[in-house]
């Protein structure tokens, strides 16, 4: 008792460096969790994280990247904020994968650079590296710290700037003179300046009209349902204004989740490895209503044959999707949440498109999502359905990039929003296993699996330390195929077989490696052991790899092949 | 097309290289570009001359600039009445017999001679980007040793002609 009052009163007396009143700042804004890595430009700040570690969590990762990834996937959980840490040159390259996949998923990140002493700047000193432009093209947008006194209002405009409108990250590069300054005054709370930013976030009234006018006159309407609609939280919305008007759903690979995938409405995920019924829906459309997706090209392909019939209403709160690759009759800059609570109020007539329904029910009938099935081994997607089924459906899943994760999409079956994290738009492998750390972080009590390929795995499994460490009971599934498995895909049908550089020939043993981290590992070779022990290891508490062997040359079906439209799908049918 | 694109920004370090950035990564041309401050401290004015191939291509580059956090407002003035000009100084090789010749030829340019040597002298012109190009073309018969040019510089004209529709850039009108 004595020494912690000690302690106490130490800390209150040490003098405060901008390190501590950033510190300070980041408890202010609610900040919970660090993602974090020393070096030398960052060691003030370290030294004010120890003077604060009973008000704010630290958590080491191995990795720059992976500590990214990480602050990615809780930030995909949570909608706040994934705060970062990292030194200057080395530390803050690394995060440069990372910051990319953020932006292009629009993933609300705050990170903090170190960097070397404002008079040495521009001198090429021991590990400078020019952070600001470096990170300009792929930041919503960035700061260099040029005086202490602006440090309040940067870190208050850093949060608000990453959390509102569109997320994405935002980049403070903290030189190393100003972290370590002594404050004679501690400088108060400061206004935001910000003129040049303000989301739009209410709808024009006249446009919600013609989306609501337009809706009784159609007879082929379906609904593109986006990952906008996950930052607006407006999923409980969405699936009432389609079950009013008995509109179908379509999502995207990053909006899966945001409508029920059991509901009869529902036509599961569009695009290049989307559903036949689907993408049928999007191409024979009359009315096309997109909430918060951006129109990416796996979800369109050819541009010139989407939805050829359709009116376009684009609900998006960014202005510069609209239009950008669909010409668009009814454009809405809004918030999801708002357009759709205005929406529901504003159209009180339905179509009366039966026949529509029934055709789409028809398709989903005769063209379901298929696999064949192998008694002597195991198929991946077998795989996926038997973890849907062992989790009930509940679990957080995050994915690597790849064949499994378009697997994990189409057999995991989503029905709730915020469970699923994927890196969608830079598709980074060595993505989802730290991804899947961030979430467990963020719902500690909740069952979160990481289903990665053998390939994507080895790009960030340093991480295993973590979950050791820290006993995060994450479950890895390793959808291990001997190969670079999306490649090795694209190989043989675009590439008349030629296998180019894309098996993994030598791999390490997965068990082995799990038990050297002090993490339980087990290798499934087939349906039987896995039936038998997956409950088991699902349910052990604390973290667990699963080498699941499948079948190698298994691939993803169905399939729009690039520079074809989503009416010329492959593989919609067993051969 | 050639457009005109005027933008006012925040004088924040960095705004600079986000916007040309922007413009390079989304692949628009820049003919050319000019900085400077305005009547209010802390705010730029940006000239950008782009080019571009089509409406859509316009509007999608006027909505990524717009939605850079230090840019206050952007607006594209190629169909509006306008002021616009360009400075530029050309030097030209010359010996004294031909600086009356040369003399003669810049006049009704409005252009002035600013530096004069043994060998060359500088002519110094403003005006609309054409009319420069005009007079670089007759001084080039004298040899032209280099030209430095502003880039264009341009705004409204204190009274705008009523047309319908002008504005270039809105959805939600
Ligand atoms: C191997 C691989 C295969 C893929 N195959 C497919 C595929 O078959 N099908 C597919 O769909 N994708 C596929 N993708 C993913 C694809 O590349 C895109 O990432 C994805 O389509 C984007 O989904 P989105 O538009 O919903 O999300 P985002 O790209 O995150 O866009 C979200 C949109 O919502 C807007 N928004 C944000 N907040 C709000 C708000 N509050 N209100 C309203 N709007 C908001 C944003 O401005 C943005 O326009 C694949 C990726 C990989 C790596
Ligand atoms: C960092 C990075 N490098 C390369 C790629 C290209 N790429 C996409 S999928 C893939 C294969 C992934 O293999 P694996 O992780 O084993 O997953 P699988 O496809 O076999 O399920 C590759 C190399 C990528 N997406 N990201």
């Amino acid at each position: 008792m004595k020494a912690e009052a000690k302690l106490e009163f130490q800390t209150s007396t040490a003098p405060k460096t901008g390190a501590d009143l950033l510190i300070d700042l980041l408890i202010k804004e609610g900040v919970d969790t660090l993602f974090g890595y020393p070096g030398g430009a960052v060691l003030p700040i370290y030294d004010a994280i120890y003077r604060a570690q009973k008000s704010i969590k630290h958590v080491l990762f191995r990795h720059e990247q992976g500590m990214i990834h990480a602050a990615e996937g809780y930030a995909r959980i949570t909608g706040k904020p994934g705060v970062v840490i990292a030194t200057s040159g080395p530390g803050a390259t690394n995060l440069v994968t990372g910051i990319t996949d953020a932006m292009m998923d629009s993933l609300p990140l705050v990170i903090f650079t170190g960097q070397v002493a404002r008079t040495v700047i521009g001198t090429d000193a021991f590990q400078e590296a020019d952070v600001m432009a470096i990170t300009t093209p792929i930041t919503k947008h960035n700061y260099q710290v040029q005086s202490v006194t602006d440090l309040p209002r940067i870190v208050k405009e850093a949060f608000h700037i990453a959390s509102t409108g569109r997320p994405g990250p935002v980049l403070v590069d903290v030189p190393k003179d100003i972290s370590s300054e002594i404050l004679t005054v501690i400088p108060g709370n400061a206004a935001m300046d910000l003129p040049g930013y303000q989301p739009t976030i209410k709808p024009n009234p006249l446009q919600i009209r013609k989306l609501a006018e337009a809706l009784p006159k159609a007879k082929k309407p379906v609904i593109l349902s986006g990952a906008g609609v996950l930052h607006a939280k407006a999923s409980a919305e969405l699936t009432a204004f389609a079950e009013k008007h008995k509109i179908p759903v379509v999502t995207t690979l990053l909006g899966l989740g945001t409508f029920p995938a059991d509901s009869p409405l529902s036509l599961g995920m569009g695009g290049m490895h989307g559903t036949y019924a689907a993408n049928m829906a999007l191409y024979e459309s009359d009315l096309l209503i997109n909430f918060g997706a951006r129109f990416d090209d796996r979800l369109t392909g050819n541009l010139k044959h989407f939805a050829p019939f359709a009116k376009v209403a684009h609900i998006d709160i960014d202005p510069a999707e609209i239009g950008k690759n669909v010409p668009t009759q009814i454009p809405i800059v809004a918030d999801a949440k708002v357009a759709l609570t205005q929406l529901i109020e504003e159209a009180a007539n339905s179509p009366s498109h039966e026949d529509w329904l029934e055709t789409l029910n028809q398709n989903k009938k005769d063209f379901p999502l298929w696999y064949q099935h192998d008694p002597n081994g195991m198929s991946p997607q077998w795989l996926i359905e038997a973890v849907h089924k062992v989790t009930n459906g509940n679990a957080i899943v995050a994915t690597d990039v790849g064949q499994h994760q378009m697997w994990a999409a189409q057999f995991y079956n989503f029905n709730h929003p915020h469970r699923w994290i994927t890196s969608g738009g830079l598709g980074t492998m060595g993505f989802g296993f730290p991804a899947a750390i961030g979430a467990q972080m963020a719902e500690p009590d909740s069952t979160v699996v990481a289903i990665v390929g053998d390939a994507g795995f080895q790009m960030t499994l340093q991480e295993l330390s973590v979950i050791y460490e820290r006993n995060l009971p994450v479950k890895i599934i390793i959808v291990n195929n001997g190969a670079l498995g999306m490649v090795r895909q694209w190989q043989e049908l675009q590439y008349d077989n030629r296998i180019s550089e894309s098996l993994l020939h030598t791999q390490p043993d997965f068990v082995k490696l799990a038990e050297s981290y002090g993490i339980r590992g087990a290798k499934i070779d087939n349906q039987e052991d896995l039936v038998a022990s997956l409950p088991e290891l699902m349910a052990y508490d604390g973290p667990v790899l699963i080498d699941a062997r499948v079948l190698q040359k298994e691939k993803v079906f169905p399939m729009v092949a690039p520079g074809k439209g989503l009416h010329e799908m492959i593989g919609v049918k067993p051969e | 097309m050639k457009r005109i694109i005027t933008l006012t920004v925040q004088d924040r370090s960095g705004v600079l290289n986000r916007v040309t950035g922007l413009l390079q990564r989304r692949q628009f041309n820049i003919s050319s570009i000019s900085v400077g401050p305005t009547e209010s401290e802390g705010i730029s004015k940006m000239t950008l001359v782009v080019e571009v191939e089509d409406e859509q291509r316009l509007e999608q580059v006027t909505k990524q600039l717009n939605k850079q956090i230090d840019v206050l407002k952007v607006s594209d003035i190629t169909d509006k009445a306008i002021v616009a000009r360009e400075l530029a100084l050309i030097k030209v090789s010359s010996g004294s017999q031909l600086r009356s010749e040369i003399n003669g030829l810049i006049d009704p340019f409005r252009a002035i001679i600013v530096d004069v040597c043994k060998e060359s002298i500088t002519v110094q012109v403003t005006g609309k980007p054409e009319k420069i190009d005009a007079l670089i073309e007759l001084l080039k018969p004298f040899g032209i040793k280099e030209i430095a040019r502003t880039g264009l510089t341009a705004f409204l004209r204190g009274h705008q002609p009523q047309v319908n529709d002008l504005a270039a850039y809105s959805l939600t009108k």
